[in-house]
């Protein structure tokens, strides 16, 4: 089977996940679809290393994995601490850097 | 010829299972955009992973497709739910939008990237799959040991000072230094006294009837009206609250029942009726 279907369905999700960061005030629902958008790519990374009959794109989808994962506790320890101090988890409460 | 209708039914198979399972994970993570709650919008996101980890194994990545189900949809779903478990369950999102016109731009944009995109993937020129067969001789987790103990060792070490520092971070994010004493449980209690009011007493259970008994049905006051104080807030705000007026209405009937069970009529002075 050709990769063109695997693509074309990583764009799919990829796309769904940029528009769901950009219309989502919820901090948690908007870091969700970041991890929508990095599966999209991981996606698209395996069919490529089938296309090309080599392993380093699995190995570069691992490595897309262990930063999500890294990533994933950071950020939602900063989402904790924000709800800690301002009682809310939307984006736009965080704006006191704002000028 | 036998090796080519193989090849054929291994080819019919792999569409199958890609157009049983693309379909799913794209109207999941439709949900994951339009659901109101951060809870389903979680559920979502793990049903696109598993069906992605699907996928993965007919791409003959079977290593990533385990590791995509132990580390998404096990840990990475898992936190993300603790952390909607702490934030609360009753917060929802604002409708206001800060930006005006944010909204439809982010949908107009969204669609013309989407369009954008689709059409770049399906365009481009790919050939058809090598298939893995050649690269993991030994077996698809051996190939990529192999590659990643070998070329990309340098990476996998400054992966691991990745994941000490996410640790770390995370640690010191959270910590919170307490600024004044924790008060007693006897200064406690002395605070709920001099606040007044019914806060001296314990609140009131939830509704105990003769015939239902549950958490989520408000106790009924003596006036048959419902009780606030008797039901936890985190259930008024998932809106999940038995009304008690049913269980009122059926008062009447539940006496007549006892009447005909016991044969003997109601002791009228235990009785008051507003």
């Amino acid at each position: 089977m050709s990769p063109t279907p695997y693509l074309v369905l990583a764009s799919i999700l990829f796309t769904i996940g940029g528009t769901g960061v950009l219309l989502r005030r919820n901090a948690l629902v908007a870091f969700m679809s970041v991890e929508l958008m990095l599966n999209a790519c991981n996606l698209a990374f395996v069919a490529f290393a089938r296309m090309h009959g080599d392993i380093d794109g699995q190995v570069a989808a691992f490595f897309v994995m262990v930063v999500a994962a890294a990533e994933v506790v950071v950020g939602l320890a900063i989402i904790v601490t924000i709800f800690r101090t301002r009682r809310s988890a939307s984006v736009d409460d965080a704006s006191l850097l704002k000028l | 010829m036998f090796a080519q209708a193989v090849e054929a039914a291994g080819h019919t198979g792999e569409a199958v299972v890609f157009w049983s399972t693309a379909p799913i994970a794209v109207l999941s993570a439709l949900g994951l955009v339009v659901a109101r709650k951060a809870v389903h919008g979680a559920m979502f996101v793990a049903v696109t992973m598993i069906c992605l980890a699907i996928l993965y194994f007919s791409l003959e990545a079977p290593f990533l497709g385990v590791v995509q189900i132990v580390v998404y949809t096990g840990a990475i779903m898992m936190l993300f739910l603790f952390v909607i478990m702490l934030i609360g369950v009753d917060v929802s999102d604002s409708r206001v939008e800060t930006i005006r016109g944010q909204r439809v731009a982010a949908v107009l944009a969204g669609i013309g990237f989407g369009l954008l995109l689709v059409a770049v993937a399906a365009n481009a020129l790919v050939s058809e799959a090598a298939g893995m067969a050649a690269a993991q001789p030994e077996g698809n987790v051996a190939a990529i040991a192999d590659r990643i103990f070998s070329r990309h060792v340098w990476v996998f070490e400054v992966t691991s000072a990745l994941l000490i520092t996410a640790a770390l971070g995370a640690m010191v994010l959270t910590y919170r230094e307490r600024l004044f004493r924790r008060p007693s449980q006897r200064e406690l209690a002395v605070a709920r006294f001099r606040r007044g009011g019914t806060a001296a007493s314990p609140l009131p259970s939830p509704g105990v009837y003769a015939r239902h008994n549950a958490v989520d049905t408000p106790a009924l006051l003596p006036d048959g009206t419902p009780s606030e104080l008797s039901i936890s807030p985190v259930l008024v705000a998932r809106g999940t609250v038995r009304p008690a007026e049913q269980e009122a209405a059926q008062i009447e009937q539940l006496e007549q029942q006892v009447v005909e069970l016991t044969g003997e009529p109601l002791d009228e002075s235990t009785r008051e009726r507003p």
